[in-house]
């Protein structure tokens, strides 16, 4: 096979998974410079920014627009579902590859074509979009507002190829799951990784139809001129708010679950524990997503929405905390009692609890729509949003890659540098964000270029937490290097990694590290669930692989060898 | 759980399909028929419960979802209730008149503005003619436009309109 | 080296085959596609009682030979399923085509529709109601073109006598193509 046959137009799962990896990696330094700059701008206005240059009112409005935009539809997305949906779901169900693999490429290669497009939009004339990930219209709609003809209709035309791509990799991810299962592989011998991956797929195409509608709509307001969301011609430019946040809310779950998945994951091996509650796991995951669909418009709250609406969402806005507020707790459960082991990979799993909770709890105050009529545009909204999905997409991230690098890569990394690096990025992380929520509660709003123009956000108490913000931002992407480091010598130099470094049972330890293209010689058979750890019947190992054959003791008709 | 996928089995004749394409035929003639009639409840039924119908049998016969697995019914069910969800979420906001602080400047057209009016213009025209013409309505029908509107203010903001 | 398929494609732990499944999952999401347009389109439509006015100078004769068209055609492609499960390949090519040219004929009388239409001066630009109308129709008429050319994709496997599974597939997705136009044609061109 030529180069280009093997590495760049496979079909093979895992080489595609790898280039979703990379082309997200990619743009999550794109994402990271720009927050990078208008912070700069932010903690010292007017400041010519290294590398970059003084940023001007419009620049900044892009380079934020931009970097939450990138963030999620760029980097968490591709990262959390396509790159390790596409690794690691037929290596835990134990088939050869996924059940489409040429659509699977095509997947791909839209969602390429995607990030070029919005690449290139920063290059046009009066550059890329800046109206918010959430383009509201007018302001999206009009280039007599936004200033940026070129960049509008660009950046929707990226992000609606891009709901394309990730719609044709949800079908296969799903199709595979329900279908090429190992045989012995019941639906509650799956492992949680990709469960999480597959309910977070059929979340996002479920909830992204109406949103492509209505992209199709303000392209046609932004291009031809019509006025879907024009009131004065006929349209209502609330439509939109509904049907991105139709969208968006539900969005937001469907990057928290993969990153939940692998936390389950690591969590039950490194505390060579069974996973307490599966069931319970999955019932409530499911509540989440049904929930999820009915809980929009608190993005809306002060939007002029019918309040009796209002009243609605608030009630399900703080029920939806519940299930996950029970997955956070069986976690914890999971953890109790077990044999804890501190590496890399656990410390992230643990870390995700931890700062995921906090962003959680601060939704509660945005979820009441009395508190929210404070809250709502102020920076409280932007740490409490940090403090989730920093968590599900870096720590997210973390976990997965360096969880199961060895069984990707074949080899295993240096775990004293993922300690500092790990250190290096959570600690910076909570002096970025605990100034925001204090900003924000005293009012600072969002997306606004330079607070010196309003005399009571213009306080130096409020620059210094500003600067303070900042500074422990460019601390947290300098110590990125040290996991770059990590990455590239582990590369070219680090120790081979055995087959099942971590004793896990589930069935992608079974295949090579590296797997070769179609996985395993001979498909493996399931036969027990993924989680048997520590199982008293096995005094001479702590864990039970699911293809290792013999009793599954969830069986109602086991019978103990113990008395 | 089968490791080989079941295949339908067809025992119907094609003739068994033609009949299901009559009836559909059928049905397609009397939505056409009842809101000729003009009865609006009448052409509520025909038209859009005839639709139902019709998509139902499409659903159940061609697609053959009547013999698929249950889970199939269920996936589309879902998100047939999803678009349910969306709509009472929505409709409260885009269907509402006017707020308390906030009025609709949307001019509902009328009868004659929905029409395009032909005559001198040719057909690359037409488009900026109906535009004059339709601003020559708007002025014309400004005070019935405006009858629901209690407010003065609103007559003298729009007023620079007769500029025009 | 030319693809091979994985042995993953042809297992089926639910016991309906990889490919059907797939595109049920595939109508779902185009239901919410569509059904997010429509539900658009309705809650306007409810709204605004004078598009009654609008909508009277849509074709209703051109809408209705249509949704004749479609359903004809969609009895069509049900018989060349049949016939591809029977291996009459020759049958099943043939059935496929008449479908195909049901579509042809279904862009043909949309493109006179819309020429009608377009120089008479009912554009996209002229109300909301139209430009729903064209983004609504386009929007369907696309996915009628695109189902066109994939089964004409599909007709010349059938002809080699391969991949014959794939009749139905391609059939089930034309028959969501039928069921959206039968919900377009009362909503665009009866509700007067």
């Amino acid at each position: 096979m030529s180069f280009s046959e093997k590495y760049i137009f496979s079909t093979d799962h895992k080489v595609i998974g790898l280039q979703y990896m990379f082309t997200g990696i990619f743009m999550a330094l794109i994402g990271g410079f720009f927050v990078y700059v208008f912070r700069m701008q932010l903690a010292f206005p007017g400041i010519e920014v290294r590398f970059y240059g003084t940023v001007t009112p419009l620049a900044y409005n892009s380079l934020v627009t931009n970097h939450g935009t990138i963030m999620i539809f760029w980097f968490a997305m591709p990262v959390l579902i396509a790159a390790f949906g596409n690794i690691l779901i037929p290596l835990m169900i134990g088939c050869d590859d996924m059940v489409f693999p040429r659509i699977n490429r095509l997947s791909f290669q839209i969602f390429l074509l995607s990030a070029i497009i919005l690449i290139a939009s920063f290059f046009v004339p009066n550059g890329g979009f800046g109206g918010a990930w959430t383009a509201y219209p007018p302001l999206s709609a009009e280039a007599a507002y936004n200033s940026t003809p070129l960049g509008a209709p660009m950046w929707l035309i990226a992000v609606a190829l891009e709901f394309v791509a990730f719609l044709l990799g949800g079908i296969n991810f799903i199709t595979t799951l329900m279908n090429a299962r190992a045989p012995g592989m019941t639906m509650y011998r799956i492992p949680m990784a990709c469960w999480m991956i597959v309910i977070a797929s059929i979340l996002f195409m479920c909830s992204v139809g109406p949103l492509i509608a209505g992209a199709v709509m303000l392209l046609f307001d932004q291009t031809l001129n019509t006025h879907f969301f024009d009131a004065a011609g006929g349209g209502d430019p609330l439509l939109w708010q509904h049907l991105f946040w139709f969208f968006g809310h539900p969005e937001v779950y469907v990057v928290l679950l993969p990153a939940m998945g692998f936390v389950a994951d690591i969590m039950a091996v490194m505390a060579r524990k069974k996973l307490f509650g599966y069931k319970t796991i999955l019932y409530s995951v499911f509540a989440t997503g049904i929930l999820s669909f009915v809980v929009w418009a608190h993005h809306q709250f002060i939007a002029g929405i019918d309040p009796r609406m209002a009243n609605l969402f608030t009630v399900t806005t703080l029920l939806i905390s519940v299930p996950i507020a029970e997955l956070c707790f069986v976690y914890i459960a999971t953890l109790y009692g077990g044999s804890i082991t501190f590496n890399t990979p656990m410390l992230w799993a643990l870390s995700f609890l931890v700062e995921f909770l906090i962003g959680g709890v601060t939704g509660i105050f945005l979820g009441a729509s009395g508190a929210d009529i404070y809250f709502h545009d102020t920076y409280f909204v932007v740490a409490h949003f940090h403090y989730t999905f920093v968590p599900i997409a870096i720590i997210g991230f973390y976990c997965g890659i360096t969880f199961w690098f060895p069984k990707i890569f074949g080899k295993m990394m240096n775990d004293t540098l993922g300690k500092i690096h790990f250190w290096g990025t959570i600690i910076p992380f909570n002096f970025i964000f605990i100034p925001l929520f204090l900003l924000g509660a005293a009012g600072q709003h969002r997306r606004i270029y330079n607070f010196e123009n309003f005399q009571d956000l213009a306080l130096p108490e409020f620059f210094n937490l500003r600067v303070i913000a900042t500074v422990s931002l460019i601390v947290m992407i300098c110590f990125q290097l040290v996991f770059l480091v990590n990455f590239i010598l582990t590369l070219r130099k680090g120790k081979k990694a055995p087959r099942n470094p971590w004793n896990s049972n589930t069935l992608e330890w079974t295949a090579e590290s590296p797997p070769p293209h179609g996985n395993w010689p001979v498909l493996p058979t399931v036969y027990r669930g993924p989680y048997e750890y520590g199982h008293p019947d096995r005094p001479d190992s702590d864990y039970w692989p699911q293809d290792e054959p013999g009793p599954d003791p969830a069986d109602p008709d086991y019978k103990s060898t113990q008395a | 759980m089968s490791e080989t996928a079941e295949h339908h089995d067809d025992h119907h004749p094609p003739k068994y399909y033609v009949k299901i394409w009559v009836i559909l035929l059928v049905l397609l003639t009397v939505s056409i028929v009842g809101p000729m009639i003009g009865i609006k409840w009448l052409t509520l039924i025909t038209a859009f419960g005839i639709a139902l119908v019709k998509a139902g049998m499409v659903c159940a016969y061609f697609m053959h979802l009547n013999i698929e697995r249950k889970v199939a019914w269920y996936i589309l069910c879902a998100t047939l209730l999803l678009l349910l969800v969306f709509f009472t979420g929505v409709a409260p906001d885009v269907m509402k008149p006017s707020g308390t602080n906030w009025q609709s400047l949307y001019h509902e057209p009328t009868e004659e503005e929905s029409m395009v009016h032909h005559g001198d213009e040719h057909a690359e025209d037409a488009h900026h003619g109906d535009e004059d013409t339709h601003h020559g309505d708007e002025d014309a029908k400004h005070d019935d436009g405006h009858d629901e509107h209690s407010e003065d203010e609103h007559h003298d903001a729009d007023s620079h309109d007769e500029g025009h | 080296m030319s693809f091979q398929v994985p042995i993953a494609t042809n297992r089926s732990a639910t016991g309906i085959p990889t490919s059907r499944l797939a595109v049920w999952w595939i109508l779902a999401s185009e239901v919410v596609i569509f059904g997010g347009l429509i539900m658009c389109y309705l809650m306007f439509r409810l709204h605004h009682e004078s598009w009654g006015f609008e909508a009277a100078h849509t074709n209703p004769i051109a809408g209705g030979v249509n949704t004749f068209v479609l359903l004809t055609s969609s009895l069509f492609v049900v018989l060349a399923h049949q016939a591809a499960e029977a291996k009459e390949t020759d049958k099943s090519v043939r059935y496929i085509w008449f479908t195909i040219f049901g579509g042809f004929i279904f862009m043909m009388v949309k493109a006179y529709e819309y020429t009608t239409e377009i120089t008479h001066g009912y554009t996209m630009f002229k109300s909301v109601f139209w430009s729903f109308y064209y983004t609504a129709t386009g929007l369907h008429g696309f996915h009628v073109m695109a189902g066109m050319f994939i089964m004409w994709m599909i007709s010349r496997d059938v002809k080699k006598g391969k991949n014959l599974h794939r009749v139905e597939i391609i059939g089930i997705y034309w028959h969501f193509v039928d069921v959206v136009w039968i919900f377009l044609f009362p909503l665009l061109y009866i509700a007067k």
